[in-house]
């Protein structure tokens, strides 16, 4: 298996890429007008989750993020409104 | 390296694709009915496509020296309407016998309804009594967690052994969830969304290597159909050897396929 260090020399300067563009994301949401957007605050939700995580999460990184960005109800649908995912649950 | 694509839209792609996946080693392809991208007006509209993945497409692929399967069934996206899916669904039996179809899918949820939970239920039934494998496919974003347990609660009083089902397009939060029933899972390794190549390997490595395949999924959308191969590259970069690498990508299918009448290799 490969080393901690070997994790890095593979995969530092992509993840180093992604998060910069998360925040260039976010930035550019703040610097066009418009009303403020579910998805956003999904967002946002999302990167707390991320941060919250600890030694003692029993769920990794990606579950909670992807939690935070899931439909939480349990009764199935009474009807399809929409055929598509917009990525983040409606509150 | 040679592999096995086991969930690929193939009617959506072109030869230009099916070259680049013969070069990097496929040698079979597994294609579930889905939704064409737009929603059908009649079922006769689904019996062409029946017939085209059931003649048309293995052998256009056998011009490329891979072996296609198919599997059957009308999506989820089209199953709101019940008596509509009724009607197709009505159909399908004539095509299980054709001599490439595997099994009912790929069925499941999309939006997590009423009415596509009793399509879902009924292709159980039809998957039942004609002793198939079956493949679940999960909703997409933020509907896949709760379509996934909503999926495993039904399958749980099914009665259907869950070594004959794969449930589709697992992640990290419903993978646990799949694999801990007895369930196969599949992950599917897309640009945009499910899962990248990286976070597949990571899903091994936490979840384990059996009753688990990856698939490129590819369809009409942006998709990648040799992203298997790529992802059998990114596992060699995590110093995977070649018989681990070769269980993920042709054993693992190899195994769960063979548990249709019709799979041959």
């Amino acid at each position: 298996m490969p080393s901690k260090e070997d994790i890095l020399d593979l995969y530092f300067i992509d993840a180093r890429h992604r998060l910069i563009d998360v925040a260039a994301f976010l930035d550019r949401v703040d610097r066009h007008t418009g009303e403020p957007d579910y998805r956003v605050e999904a967002f946002y939700s999302a990167i707390e989750a991320l941060v919250a995580h600890s030694e003692k999460s029993e769920k990794s990184r990606a579950q909670a993020v992807l939690e935070a960005f899931s439909d939480h109800s349990e009764t199935p649908l009474a009807k399809a409104t929409i055929q598509s995912a917009s990525g983040a649950a409606k509150p | 390296m040679k592999y096995i694509e086991p969930h690929a839209h193939m009617v959506s792609r072109t030869t230009d694709d099916y070259q680049a996946m013969a070069l990097a080693g496929c040698e079979i392809i597994c294609e579930p009915a889905f939704w064409a991208g737009f929603d059908r007006t009649s079922a006769q509209g689904f019996y062409d496509y029946y017939c085209q993945l059931t003649d048309y497409e293995p052998a256009r692929a056998a011009k490329f020296g891979i072996k296609h399967h198919s599997w059957l069934c009308i999506n989820p996206k089209e199953a709101e309407d019940v008596g509509f899916a009724r009607e197709v669904m009505s159909i399908i039996p004539e095509f299980l016998d054709k001599p490439n179809v595997l099994g009912i899918g790929e069925i499941g949820l999309n939006k997590n309804t009423t009415s596509e939970l009793k399509i879902f239920e009924e292709h159980l039934a039809l998957a039942k009594e004609h002793d198939l494998p079956i493949l679940i496919h999960t909703p997409h974003l933020e509907d896949k967690l709760k379509g996934t347990r909503l999926i495993v609660d039904v399958l749980k009083n099914s009665q259907i052994d869950p070594a004959k089902i794969i449930i589709d397009h697992v992640e990290e939060h419903t993978a646990g969830l799949v694999l801990t029933e007895g369930f196969w899972a599949g992950m599917t390794l897309y640009p945009e969304s499910k899962c990248s190549a990286p976070r597949a390997v990571d899903i091994l490595e936490n979840f384990g290597m059996e009753n688990i395949w990856m698939n490129s999924a590819c369809d009409w959308g942006v998709s990648d159909p040799i992203a298997v191969p790529k992802c059998a590259i990114e596992m060699k970069k995590r110093k995977y050897s070649p018989k681990e690498i070769e269980k993920i990508i042709y054993d693992n299918p190899l195994r769960f396929l063979s548990q249709s009448k019709n799979f041959n290799i």
